[in-house]
């Protein structure tokens, strides 16, 4: 039995694949797959070690692509993505992850959820999330009116969280026939109205390990904590460097570690703070944040990692990467105690997940 | 028949398929559906919601610019064509 770690990574001119052995040293890289397709993310199915990865092409639109060999051979499908003839059309698929019974969910833009019962084949549209109340009123934010996280509950299938741009996180209790937002908390944009129950720009959000009430969110402003299965939150931002950013992990165990990548606000460039290359960890729930740059360039790094583009792997020590909008991929293997580049030559990366596959 | 022709970037993503077709139909949509039939999901990559032809993609018939409602001979040629605005650095 051999243990590899995989790192698969979708950029703006096709999904790639990285792969090392454990020690996460030395990879090889594979791509571009599913024929330079934009990819913005990928995922495993942990059961089967399917690959399913969110596509959109300027020419033949959306679709998922799947994978049974590890990458090898592709296949792809968008039957029934759709919100019928009079509805808005679906540019791309953005977010997917598969549920307790291997339901595959996809988040597209714009923004709605579709599921697949048979591995990606065929989609059937969640209605209920489209029917919310405040549909009407969902407007994009500069990434477009995207559905760019989906989380589901850990133990039970009734239950699914997902994150959409410039709305909110909203949550189902009832295998997704209803929907509620879940923003009690977040920073709105409006001073007349700062706690607005929807128009909240939600970047991205992840369960505590081993807590399935504890959710961890990254928003255009704040970081935030929630402990009550996000019926509320509560902003964790204090001793980062700015209240913006994109990407953020939850360590796979640790309930309360999880990494964060500050950036400058949109208004000063979107990049790490004084192009000083930092990943920051909390290992208290967000009570406190250490600052890891070792490895790291400390001056000249203008670098943005966007919302899909960090991601740890379940060994021990734990593995974390991230890539960035100018194709570095930037790998620790102790934590996120250290950091060095794997390659800086990839295309714009939109995208980052770890595998690890024995066999 | 029609002889219709197809994009190499839209036949690399139907491994088998030929580029070039003789294909039964009275219109640019039927064209199209009947080549879903052999391959299963080719429709999708050329018709969006409407339906309408993708944004980006270009059909003309016998040299015409066309829709999914232009008509089309037995005699016919029909390009299918990706168009250039689709692209971007």
């Amino acid at each position: 039995m051999t243990t590899r770690v995989q790192l698969l990574v979708g950029t703006k001119k096709g999904a790639f694949i990285l792969d090392s052995d454990q020690d996460r040293k030395d990879w090889s890289v594979k791509g571009p797959l599913c024929e330079g397709w934009p990819t913005h993310d990928l995922i495993v199915d942990p059961k089967s070690g399917t690959i399913y990865a969110a596509t959109g092409n300027a020419w033949y639109g959306p679709a998922v692509w799947r994978s049974d060999d590890g990458g090898e051979t592709w296949t792809h499908s968008s039957a029934g993505m759709t919100y019928g003839d009079d509805g808005p059309k679906i540019t791309t698929v953005w977010s997917l992850a598969t549920g307790l019974d291997g339901t595959v969910y996809a988040g597209v833009e714009e923004a709605g959820l579709f599921k697949s019962t048979d591995r990606g084949e065929t989609w059937q549209h969640v209605e209920g999330l489209t029917n919310h109340p405040s549909r009407p009123t969902w407007g994009p934010g500069a990434g477009g009116l995207i559905l760019h996280t989906i989380v589901p509950h850990p133990t039970d299938p009734n239950r699914m969280w997902v994150g959409i741009s410039a709305v909110g996180v909203f949550e189902t209790r009832d295998a997704g026939a209803t929907w509620q937002a879940r923003n009690v908390g977040i920073r709105g944009f409006n001073p007349e109205d700062p706690f607005p129950e929807t128009g909240l720009c939600v970047h991205k959000f992840g369960l505590a390990a081993g807590e399935p009430e504890t959710l961890y969110q990254r928003n255009h402003q704040g970081v935030y904590r929630s402990e009550d299965g996000s019926a509320t939150w509560t902003e964790i931002t204090e001793g980062l460097p700015t209240d913006f950013g994109f990407a953020m992990a939850a360590h796979p165990r640790d309930a309360d570690t999880f990494w964060v990548i500050p950036l400058s606000v949109p208004e000063e460039g979107r990049f790490m703070p004084d192009a000083h290359a930092a990943v920051w960890r909390t290992d208290d729930r967000g009570k406190s944040w250490i600052c890891s740059d070792t490895g790291l360039p400390k001056q000249d790094a203008y670098l943005s990692v966007l919302r899909e583009a960090m991601a740890r792997d379940t060994l021990d020590p734990v593995g974390v990467t991230f890539g960035t909008a100018t194709g570095q991929l930037w790998h620790s293997s102790d934590g996120g105690d250290s950091w060095r580049m794997i390659t800086d030559t990839l295309p714009e990366i939109w995208g980052v997940e770890a595998a690890v596959v024995e066999g | 028949m029609a002889t219709v022709m197809l994009p190499g970037s839209l036949v690399a993503l139907f491994p088998g398929t030929a580029r070039r077709q003789e294909v039964a139909g009275a219109t640019v949509d039927d064209i199209i559906v009947e080549l879903d039939r052999s391959v299963p999901g080719l429709r999708d990559r050329l018709v969006d919601a409407g339906p309408v032809l993708r944004r980006h993609i270009n059909v003309f018939v016998d040299g015409e610019p066309a829709d999914l409602a232009t008509e089309v001979s037995p005699t016919a040629r029909v390009h299918v064509l990706p168009a250039v605005s689709g692209g971007a650095p």
